[in-house]
């Protein structure tokens, strides 16, 4: 067995209305970052993995980025699975390691779809996940397609509305505590359930951000990684897939999340029970509520009670989106699952200043990409 | 100015069920191999990925699997409908498409409800496939 890949460098940019930055400044300022968290200069990297952009949507994105950023790479290639963009690339990282084709692996993700693109921009341009002809001449959306989740899951396990309310609640409360999230003003269960209503039951407050930021991780070999730095290993990885429209989903109720989680808990030894604090995809509350339940942290319809009770919180039994999630720390198309990935590794480290869950020993991060089509599970922790 | 709502653009594989659908008839896949039924259409069968793949009509009846309300939609086309009904229906023939709600009472639509199939048109004379509401029980 190869001696698992560590992270070894983690950095994000603000998050929010970033006017001064385009997508490739960004990306560039949280690689340089990450590099340096990890002690290494930009020379020592030898693979480049970038995530998509709707602002620069190039077909060759890495390339590009290593253009703009002068490095020259053995390996470099674009990723592409929506939300699962960040796992997945942080799980082909840990390939690329553990094979000994590359020794220090630069994942970079980032966009400004907020202030790069004009109002609704990244409403529309994300509709387009759509399928052409069997699903966009009904007008559907992201929170549409969702909503369909949402109703459905509603129906079969009896939950309101007003449990979902309580993980966005949850979230706001973590993003209050984050010196980089998009949103941090207190929000109640009320204010949820009175916000304006886009596809129902969803609401305002149920959705996630649209937001500037870019995040990066450096994920290197461990002989050749800093020995006198903090040894954050990638226990395990998995991913599962059952579709890609909506239209198409063999189930509205059980999701490739069930598969991936399986295979990161199995590969890492792990059981749901032995993660200390979990960041999770939240494009939407219904998105965190699914996934926690599929993927064993909650029985089915329980996930929103549990986050009114506080299970969710830093004192629950699973401090979950400890930044604030997708829902109130932001939301940068791939950049989204990496400020996860980035969380997890400040918990790990005892970086996350009033947000620290202490003792953090095990973490567990997913990506969703697409309408709940694709899933890229990590399980994180020391060595 | 309004926007047109989308028309689809018919792929070498769809072409022979939007043809039916502007004819008012709802075609679906039968596999000729292994007996599957399969919507949307494609080249190959999703279950045995052999290529003799019949054409079937649709008695054009379901039920809802699930729906929404839409209010905000994603593009200005649909700006006027809005609030709209989507909708999962699962056609009696067992396959499920996506469809918009329609007609005065689809705001009383349910997980449920049984549903058949109509036909709007939009530009250029295609007809695309709707859902009504049958009579509450």
């Amino acid at each position: 067995m190869p001696a698992e890949a560590l992270i070894t460098g983690a950095a994000d940019t603000p998050v929010g209305k970033l006017p001064e930055h385009n997508c490739l400044s960004m990306q560039a300022l949280a690689a340089r970052d990450a590099i340096a968290d990890a002690g290494l200069a930009p020379s020592d990297i030898d693979g480049v993995l970038a995530g998509f952009s709707f602002t620069q949507p190039h077909l060759m994105l890495a390339s590009v980025f290593c253009e703009y950023m002068g490095l020259k790479p053995a390996f470099t290639t674009a990723v592409q699975s929506g939300g699962a963009t960040a796992c997945t690339a942080v799980m082909l990282a840990a390939a690329l390691v553990e094979s000994g084709q590359c020794r220090r692996v630069l994942v970079v993700t980032g966009d400004n779809r907020l202030t790069g693109l004009p109002p609704g921009g990244a409403v529309a341009l994300l509709a387009q996940v759509g399928h052409a002809e069997f699903e966009q001449p009904y007008g559907i959306s992201v929170p549409a397609a969702y909503a369909l989740v949402a109703h459905r899951y509603m129906h079969e396990y009896k939950v309101v509305p007003e449990d979902l309310a309580a993980i966005a609640v949850n979230q706001r409360s973590f993003a209050a505590l984050h010196p980089h999230a998009h949103m941090r003003k207190p929000i109640t269960i009320d204010d949820v359930m009175r916000s304006r209503p886009i596809a129902e039951p969803l609401k305002l407050l149920d959705c996630c951000l649209v937001s500037d930021g870019a995040a990066a991780v450096v994920v290197s070999a461990p002989a050749a990684a800093d020995p006198s730095r903090h040894r954050i290993a990638i226990l395990g990885t998995g991913q599962g897939h059952t579709h890609e429209h909506i239209s198409a989903a063999p189930s509205l109720t059980h999701f490739g999340c069930e598969i991936s989680a399986q295979q990161a808990f199995a590969r890492a030894g792990a059981i749901p029970s032995d993660i200390d604090v979990a960041e999770i995809y939240d494009s939407f509350t219904i998105t965190l509520a699914v996934e926690l339940e599929s993927m064993g942290f909650f029985k089915k319809g329980e996930a929103g009670p549990a986050a009114a009770a506080g299970e969710l919180w830093l004192t629950g039994s699973l401090p979950c989106n400890t930044h604030g999630g997708l829902l109130s720390y932001g939301h940068s198309g791939a950049a989204g699952g990496m400020f996860h990935v980035v969380e997890a590794v400040h918990q790990l480290r005892g970086q996350a200043g009033p947000r620290q869950v202490e003792g953090s020993e095990l973490a567990f991060v997913h990506g969703d990409g697409g309408i709940l089509s694709a899933h890229c599970s990590l399980v994180l922790g020391h060595v | 100015m309004i926007v047109s709502k989308p028309v689809p653009l018919p792929t070498t594989d769809t072409a022979h069920y939007w043809q039916a659908c502007d004819g008012e008839e709802l075609l679906y896949q039968r596999c000729g191999d292994c007996g599957h039924v399969q919507f949307y259409p494609r080249r190959s069968c999703v279950s045995c990925h052999g290529t003799k793949m019949m054409w079937a009509p649709s008695m054009r009846r379901g039920v809802i699997h699930s729906f929404t309300i839409v209010h905000r939609p994603p593009t200005p086309s649909f700006d006027e409908d809005a609030p709209y009904v989507i909708a999962l229906i699962d056609l009696d023939e067992g396959y499920r498409m996506m469809m918009n709600v329609v007609g005065d009472d689809r705001a009383s639509s349910a997980i449920g409800r049984r549903v058949r199939i109509v036909f709007e048109e939009r530009a250029h004379g295609r007809k695309i496939p709707q859902a009504m509401l049958e009579a509450a029980p």
